[in-house]
């Protein structure tokens, strides 16, 4: 059988556990949100990079705890959706 | 050139937060540090001096942590001035870039940025124990070679960890040639990150793992149910360390003040400069120290609780409930520390990137109870409940939550009147978890002991002989009145105030106890005793005072004294340190405003609603 085609999506609705690959990282047109995005990028959220989301509270709106590398950062929710991922099949 | 090479004199290590900058400068410097404040963990700034193999000393400057020079927090603001030249702080004559050898995915990218800068630079493999035990090898001299730069291995928990580096520092270095920094826009961003990509694939080999050890006690201490159990056991073990420890300590302090007044009392004769060194000196300056034990538990715990990592798992819990309140996550350390004293809690602010939570967070950290409320709370919750102990523990925590309840309505209500109404952000790093470098809590916590010691011999010990100046020093307008107190400057600044605090309840003795308690909370016990003229050692004047408080007060006076002590703009040094944080004397009033204002408000009712409840 062949592997459903995975889609992109934003790093806050990947699923806890699961690995996935950065594809696209958003660079918004506000300049607070510019300067939010440099500063994923400075982190390691660059495309190629391996992420996982190891702990999440978002169903009532709370931050994700998110692994890219070595490292793991809180994110919440509207940080993590400038970054577009693609799950691991 | 190699004339104009020099060995370093001045040195300053740059790093990530969490690369273990601050043990490696621990281990470098020893106990040849001067800090120049209240520290939070590397929020200060501290300068050392460390000894070369051939004896050379240099200074040695530990910057504030920083990710990137692209600064977004106030700490990789000055990190990043004084490493381009724009603080008054001299150039460093040699840049250390402390990197953690087990996550240098991450540190390798501020290398790159310093590299640019032009000054020498050397590279430090951090944690390089660490690094071998999870497997991880790094090609040392490949990365020198890559990078260009001399690459050494520390081990900061280690005695000879940092022998390769101090060695180093005895070769001499070329002067660089400092160009300008300008601000990284998206493109060089990615470019920055896909050499950092190139050479970590060229250097580092490491095992395929699913799972770093972190993760999968993440997944535990992050749980939505058995995470916040963990907390609130963490938190409850904490408070009860603070009692239990504290009291056993805190006896002994005052045994030993009870024993140095007696001594001097025996050995001179009556008369003033008795007067004033057993009860002003030695009476003022023992009943503050008395609180040393309690701070120092209290910052030991959170020392240890944040260099094992834990703690920005709890403010990852807590993110979702404060920021109901308008704050994040990254409010709750500063709010923590807050429980010991305010004034290392508003400095740990520096972190906050986001300025509006910052400013919320020092606002509101006076709410917290301080350690210097628990003396006075202990006093009249005694007076209250003289026979019933539980009711009166139920009533210290009660006390504790109205502070925290207040502080998080204040926050609310700051978030309301914000008229941008950004979202704040949090993008925390959560560090890998380590067990705490016992030499890093040990100077940590010298520290905080000798920046409270400071405070007591210097603002404390000149206020509390400038408050025994007031009792002794007759008004010459006050002549017919009773006790010698009440004939004193004291007692005419009593009758002054007492206009002011009459309508929620307060007689004189207690508006002239509260002059004092400004540079002080806990100053107000021991200038209780001294208004209503008691004598003996500090547990007599304590029995004394629990006797009369009982009796004499009304209860509504008792609970609006309490109240007050909630909420009341207290001790000068937490002006002090707003003033400095938030550069604004504006802030500085609006803090001391609101708080006097909520206190009034508070005891105000408390005091005339127990009065009308108790007439009915």
């Amino acid at each position: 059988m062949e592997a459903t085609t995975i889609l992109p999506l934003s790093l806050d609705q990947l699923p806890e556990e699961r690995w996935a690959t950065v594809t696209d990282v958003a660079m918004p047109a506000d300049s607070a949100d510019r300067v939010l995005v440099l500063r994923l990028l400075e982190l390691g959220f660059v495309p190629g990079e391996q992420v996982r989301v190891v702990r999440e509270g978002r169903q009532n709106g709370g931050p994700l705890a998110v692994r890219v590398g070595h490292t793991t950062f809180a994110l919440r929710p509207h940080e993590a959706a400038f970054i577009h991922v693609t799950p691991a099949s | 050139m190699a004339s104009s090479s020099a060995r370093p004199d001045r040195i300053a290590l740059l790093g990530n937060p969490n690369c273990g900058k601050t043990a490696l400068f621990n281990l470098l410097t020893g106990s040849r540090q001067k800090v120049a404040n209240y520290a939070g963990v590397t929020v200060e700034r501290k300068e050392g001096v460390l000894i070369t193999p051939s004896g050379h000393r240099v200074t040695v400057l530990d910057l504030p942590g920083a990710y990137s020079l692209n600064a977004v927090s106030t700490d990789e603001a000055v990190t990043r001035d004084v490493i381009t030249g724009h603080s008054r702080e001299a150039l460093p004559d040699l840049l250390v870039c402390v990197t953690d050898a087990t996550n240098l995915r991450l540190h390798l990218r501020l290398v790159l940025e310093a590299r640019r800068l032009g000054l020498p630079l050397v590279v430090a493999l951090n944690k390089m124990d660490r690094a071998r035990q999870l497997g991880i090898t790094i090609d040392r001299e490949r990365l020198s070679r890559e990078l260009n730069l001399p690459v050494v291995e520390t081990v900061s928990v280690h005695a000879h960890g940092a022998d390769a580096l101090r060695a180093l520092l005895d070769e001499p270095v070329s002067p660089g040639a400092p160009s300008g920094w300008s601000a990284p826009g998206f493109e060089q961003v990615m470019a920055t990150q896909r050499d950092v990509q190139r050479i970590y694939r060229a250097v580092v080999t490491e095992p395929a793992v699913d799972r770093d050890p972190s993760d999968r006690m993440d997944r535990f201490l992050m749980h939505p149910v058995w995470g916040f159990a963990v907390l609130a056991l963490v938190l409850f073990a904490t408070f009860l360390a603070v009692f239990s420890g504290g009291d056993v300590l805190t006896g002994l302090i005052e045994d030993a003040f009870g024993v140095l007044a007696e001594a001097v009392s025996t050995r001179m004769a009556d008369g003033p400069l008795r007067g004033l060194l057993v009860e002003g000196v030695i009476g003022g300056v023992g009943g503050v120290i008395v609180f040393l034990p309690q701070i120092l538990i209290l910052f030991l715990i959170i020392l240890a609780l944040e260099s094992s990592g834990y703690l920005p798992r709890a403010a990852f819990l807590l993110d979702r409930p404060m920021s109901a309140a308008g704050l994040s996550g990254r409010s709750f350390i500063p709010l923590l520390s807050s429980f010991a004293c305010a004034i290392p809690g508003i400095m740990a602010t520096r972190t906050i990137s986001h300025w509006r939570d910052r400013l919320t967070t020092i606002l509101i950290a006076p709410l917290m109870a301080c350690s210097a409320r628990i003396p006075v709370y202990t006093l009249l919750v005694a007076a209250l409940f003289p026979d019933d102990a539980f009711a009166g523990a139920l009533v210290m925590v009660g006390l504790y939550l109205l502070g925290i309840v207040a502080a998080m309505t204040v926050a609310w209500v700051i978030k309301r009147t914000d008229k941008e109404r950004q979202r704040s952000p949090l993008m925390m790093e959560l560090p890998a978890y380590q067990w705490p470098d016992l030499r890093s809590l040990a100077i940590g916590l010298w520290d905080r002991a000798m920046i409270f010691l400071r405070r007591v011999g210097t603002i404390i010990l000149a206020l509390t002989i400038v408050m025994w100046a007031l009792y002794t020093i007759p008004s010459p307008r006050r002549t017919t009145e009773a006790t010698p107190i009440a004939r004193s400057l004291a007692g005419e600044l009593g009758h002054a105030l007492h206009y002011v605090f009459a309508p929620i309840g307060f007689n004189e003795e207690i508006s002239i106890a509260l002059v004092p308690g400004m540079a002080a909370r806990e100053v107000v016990v021991s200038a209780l005793g001294t208004a209503y003229a008691m004598e003996g050692d500090e547990g007599e004047v304590d029995a004394q005072l629990r006797e009369r408080i009982t009796d004499e007060w009304p209860l509504a006076t008792k609970l609006s004294l309490l109240l007050w002590m909630v909420f009341a703009p207290q001790c000068l040094s937490t002006f002090v340190v707003v003033k400095r944080e938030t550069g604004s004397w504006k802030q500085m009033w609006i803090m001391g405003g609101y708080l006097f204002g909520l206190a009034y408000l508070a005891s105000l009712i408390t005091y005339h609603l127990t009065n009308f409840l108790t007439a009915a």
